[in-house]
């Protein structure tokens, strides 16, 4: 999210809204905002109700045995259909902004 | 204790193995060029390996004032390094690939599902709200949905 955070300028060239969702409270969210200086929307699933309907729940994987996300990235044009999707392995490695960049010159 | 008999191969491999360590978590996990593949950490193990090596020869030679202590630390120091790179390579290579398989997760060419979620100051926000608010006066192109495992 830091790399994303520091392409912005060039997601909103490209018409890209980039847009996090978590399992954390609107006030965690907010926090990690300000700390970290995301101006990105960052949203709160807290009972992981849709985290669950884009099947992307770990059972059990919060610090408290409750269901988080898995690290995924769905590129969404216009008409909610999924141009490109990234459900990475292993969670050190994530998506980088150029890739989704370059997938973007796609969407009309 | 005289500076000069100091081991210090041994000691600076014990720190610079502490540094391969907590320098990815720390450092090298903010940028993708060194996240992605952990290569900056790895060769900094390398380096601590051959500072270890040198200490444990050091360790184990017979002109040390205190042979046994000598032998005693170097070995726990060595046990120890060791300890850490294997913690590093589960870690990073085994523990970051515990994650489900999500097979019923939107494709290419599929629809994704609606939502409305609240942001960071309580506010509803929906799917059709983040594709319809324009971007810098232009209706956008798209969304990025980055769910991601959370602060805590």
């Amino acid at each position: 999210m830091r790399s994303i955070e520091r392409s912005l300028n060039k997601f909103s060239e490209a018409g890209i809204r980039p847009v996090a969702i978590s399992v954390d409270t609107s006030e965690d969210s907010r926090n990690l905002a300000q700390s970290q200086g995301y101006t990105f929307p960052i949203l709160s699933d807290r009972n992981a109700e849709v985290i669950q309907r884009y099947d992307l729940a770990h059972k059990g994987a919060g610090i408290h045995g409750e269901d988080i996300a898995r690290p995924a990235e769905f590129l969404i044009d216009s008409t909610k259909t999924a141009v490109w999707i990234n459900l990475t392995e292993n969670y050190w490695i994530r998506a980088r902004p150029e890739q989704v960049l370059e997938v973007s010159k796609l969407l009309k | 204790m005289n500076i000069k008999r100091l081991n210090w191969p041994l000691w600076l491999g014990l720190v610079v193995t502490l540094a391969a360590f907590l320098s990815y978590f720390f450092v090298f996990v903010l940028f993708p060029f060194t996240r992605d593949f952990p290569w900056a950490n790895l060769v900094l193990f390398v380096i601590a390996g051959v500072l270890l090596f040198m200490g444990l020869r050091h360790g184990f030679a017979s002109d040390r004032p205190h042979p046994t202590r000598s032998k005693i630390v170097s070995s726990i120091v060595g046990v120890f390094s060791l300890f850490v790179f294997a913690m590093f390579v589960f870690v990073i290579f085994v523990g970051g690939r515990s994650l489900p398989a999500s097979k019923g997760a939107p494709q290419v060419g599929q629809r994704v599902p609606d939502f409305s979620l609240p942001d960071t100051s309580g506010r509803q926000v929906s799917l059709d709200e983040l594709l319809t608010t324009p971007i810098n006066g232009n209706r956008p192109k798209g969304v990025l949905l980055i769910f991601y495992r959370g602060y805590w």
